[in-house]
């Protein structure tokens, strides 16, 4: 038993570091998440010169870099490309991934139809007919960053290169403006069916929230960072707010349910990297609590800094938001907690 | 990272599941405790036996009776033990604080002396930290230590000792230099509890049983050298056996709360009082699902801590909140079971549901939130400590 990364993934964290704190510091994070664009082509040719696109990189590669940009925000689709799409890409897209010339993402959603990846697959109205689309997605993540969509239709699995039809995009106002959702128009759209099948869609749902609940634990770790570097600065009545209980106990509370997020993201990542046979409990374990702990770590960060911590101006709500994003990503903790208790205690009469 | 056990560890862990299965009665593991715990003279038995097949010290050095094996082996041991029913090793007290403190901080002589009657159970130790007037404040002691010749003359009165009724030896905190500030000057003894002037008088828990106790002192007379580190070094020992005390606590606490658990996912599925089955209400089923989460996440918290462990002799900062997690966690568990079962959870003897099981683990969870470092206390080393907050206090 080892529960610790590799050398070589632990140098890949620190080179994470290194690069997001030189590159992506909070001012130029909200510059851009301010920008209409949302996003800075240079930092997806960066990203693929730094090999975090290739296509060798595993489950627990990707792992330790969700948890990093999570803790930086970094905003570029990466999180889509590589948590959203990465077991469907065939070889042509990976390769131009890999060179970081293409970025992609999902569109699994429908008004009044599927909501999640977990019910895509059999629900999709989206029609395919002689090789193109009809039919329209919603909340999709990234579409106005990305170059091609991978579409969740009624039969397979398609690529559609939005950069080549960019009327088929529409952005929509986000609240994390670091992650937007849009929505997808398919009106006869030309489509490239994958050889992926719809069933792929189970693994890419096991490691999205895999990869969601490390970039949770990271947003809750910056969350957490950022409470304690200002109570143990902040005075008021003459003395360090951090000395006071009723301030020092939420940070000490808010640094329990981190640690609970990053242990069962941790083993999510393991158990579905490894194909363990408990994959799909601890899939369901590590979304229930780092949705849950990194929206709470983000309340209590809030809450001891007072009033600037309610302001636009103050970098912790946009940390807020993407909790909250990952939060309602792939349903709440209850429907997680569910699907738990049907293995437990079997199904309720 | 790999969650699957090594070759040796897997080894260890299918001779150790055979050796539990012959030792043990037939039937430990689905016994339905009765209330309080195994008595003492089984838990001796036991204890001599545990010793003899080498699974007490696991990772203690050979040359003191240890197993010299590293602390994925106690953690296995700590989750097989825990499954199959076995009671506990009756040192705990000895095991969890006196040892590591001895190995610390001993010398050759002491550690000759003291380790392997330890281990065997032949000789049980009790730690003499609280008083009635400083219990988390352990600074402010005031039972004094004077020396006369080559004797440590004691006098004075503690509390909240477990197994001191039974036990032949003490890790105690007194003072011996008052006039010094007051962490310096404190020191720390190992008292014979056979010593005339020892008094122990048991004390009743809100659950009706005498586990701990206060202990008077009246001119008892301790040998000089029977002393851990030099006079006036008596706060920094204490803290070794504290950090030991919290370190390697995490892994059984978690093997108690998985037999909890699972206990729970049971009495859920049978019909409770008004004849409806617990598993059926989806309030039930989502709670029951957080605590195997919250399971879960101390499990998976511990192999970090003791990752860290292995690999730098000293557990990582996560640790520091397993005891705590853990006990708010058996407390909302214990109570959620005893709601289960209504009116008939006043019921603790015969008729009782697993003889009082609920009843008895609910009113002594109430415990877990003071005793080894109240929650509060917890929550200031966690803010100082880890996160690095100001002291405050």
């Amino acid at each position: 038993m080892d529960f610790a990364f590799s050398s070589d993934q632990e140098l890949l964290r620190a080179a994470a570091r290194e690069y997001l704190a030189d590159r992506c510091p909070n001012e130029r994070m909200v510059a851009l998440a301010e920008s209409e664009a949302g996003t800075d082509p240079a930092d997806w040719k960066a990203l693929a010169e730094m090999g975090w696109l290739d296509p060798e990189l595993g489950l627990l590669e990707h792992a330790v870099l969700a948890e990093e940009t999570g803790s930086a925000l970094l905003p570029t689709p990466w999180w889509s490309t590589v948590a959203l799409t990465w077991p469907l890409l065939d070889d042509d897209l990976r390769g131009a991934i890999a060179a970081g010339e293409r970025s992609t993402t999902l569109a699994w959603a429908e008004t009044g139809g599927p909501g999640t990846i977990a019910q895509a697959a059999a629900n999709s109205t989206v029609t395919a007919s002689g090789g193109s689309l009809t039919g329209t997605k919603v909340t999709v993540p990234d579409l106005t960053s990305v170059t091609d969509v991978i579409v969740v239709a009624d039969g397979g699995l398609y690529a559609v290169d939005v950069a080549a039809h960019p009327e088929t995009v529409v952005g929509r106002s986000t609240i994390d403006k670091t992650r937007r959702l849009g929505e997808l128009h398919l009106d006869g759209t030309p489509a490239r069916k994958l050889e992926a099948p719809l069933e792929a869609l189970g693994d890419v749902r096991r490691r999205a929230i895999a990869l969601a609940a490390c970039e949770a634990t990271g947003v809750g770790q910056r969350a957490l960072d950022i409470a304690g570097a200002y109570t143990k600065e902040r005075q008021q009545f003459g003395r360090i707010i951090g000395t006071y209980q009723g301030v020092s106990h939420r940070v000490a509370n808010t640094y329990v349910a981190v640690q609970l997020s990053r242990s069962l993201a941790y083993w999510a990542s393991w158990a579905v990297s490894a194909g363990d046979a408990q994959a799909d409990l601890s899939v369901a374990a590590a979304k229930a609590t780092a949705g849950e702990n990194s929206v709470f770590a983000c309340e209590e960060a809030i809450q001891v800094h007072g009033g600037i911590g309610f302001t636009y101006e103050h970098v912790l709500h946009r940390y807020y938001k993407r909790a909250q994003w990952i939060n309602g990503f792939e349903g709440p903790g209850r429907q997680h907690r569910a699907a738990i208790a049907d293995r437990l205690l079997g199904p309720a009469a | 990272m790999d969650f699957t056990d090594t070759p040796a560890e897997a080894a260890f862990r299918a001779d150790l599941r055979d050796w539990l299965a012959s030792a043990l009665p037939e039937g430990s593991a689905t016994r339905r405790p009765a209330v309080g715990r195994w008595d003492e003279s089984e838990s001796r038995i036991w204890s001599k036996k545990l010793y003899d097949a080498g699974y007490v010290g696991i990772t203690w050095p050979r040359e003191y009776g240890g197993g010299g094996h590293p602390h994925e082996f106690q953690g296995i041991y700590l989750e097989e033990s825990a499954r199959a029913g076995a009671p506990d090793h009756i040192g705990g007290i000895g095991l969890g604080m006196a040892g590591p403190t001895i190995i610390a901080w001993g010398s050759d002589e002491q550690k000759k002396r003291y380790l392997t009657p330890l281990l065997s159970g032949e000789e049980v130790w009790c730690q003499g930290f609280s008083e009635p007037g400083s219990g988390s404040d352990m600074g402010a002691a005031k039972t004094r230590a004077v020396l006369d010749g080559d004797e440590w003359v004691v006098n004075g009165q503690k509390v909240w000792s477990s197994w001191a009724h039974i036990a032949d030896w003490c890790i105690l905190v007194v003072r011996t230099d008052p006039d010094a500030e007051k962490h310096r000057g404190l020191s720390f003894l190992l008292v014979d509890m056979h010593t005339p002037g020892v008094e122990v008088r048991p004390l009743r828990q809100i659950t009706g049983d005498p586990e701990f106790n206060e202990i008077f002192f009246t001119d008892v007379r301790v040998p000089r050298e029977s002393m851990l580190g030099q006079p006036g070094e008596g706060w920094n020992v204490a803290m070794t056996t504290l950090l030991h005390e919290r370190g390697t606590l995490g892994f059984a606490l978690t093997a108690g709360l998985e037999k909890a658990v699972n206990r729970l996912i049971q009495i859920a599925m049978e019909a409770g009082p008004d004849g409806s089955r617990p598993a059926d209400d989806p309030v039930v089923r989502d709670e029951i699902a957080q605590f195997w989460i919250d399971l879960q996440g101390l499990r998976f918290t511990n192999y970090r801590s003791l990752t860290t462990l292995q690999k730098t002799g000293v557990p990582g900062p996560e640790g520091s909140m397993a005891k705590l997690h853990w006990s708010e966690t058996n407390q909302r568990l214990t109570s959620f079971a005893q709601n289960l079962l209504g009116l008939t959870a006043q019921l603790d003897a015969d008729g009782a549901v697993w003889d009082g099981f609920w009843t008895y683990n609910q009113l002594r969870s109430r415990g877990n939130t003071i005793e080894a470092g109240t929650s509060e206390i917890l929550r200031n080393i966690i803010a100082e400590r880890v996160v690095g907050l100001p002291r405050s206090r």
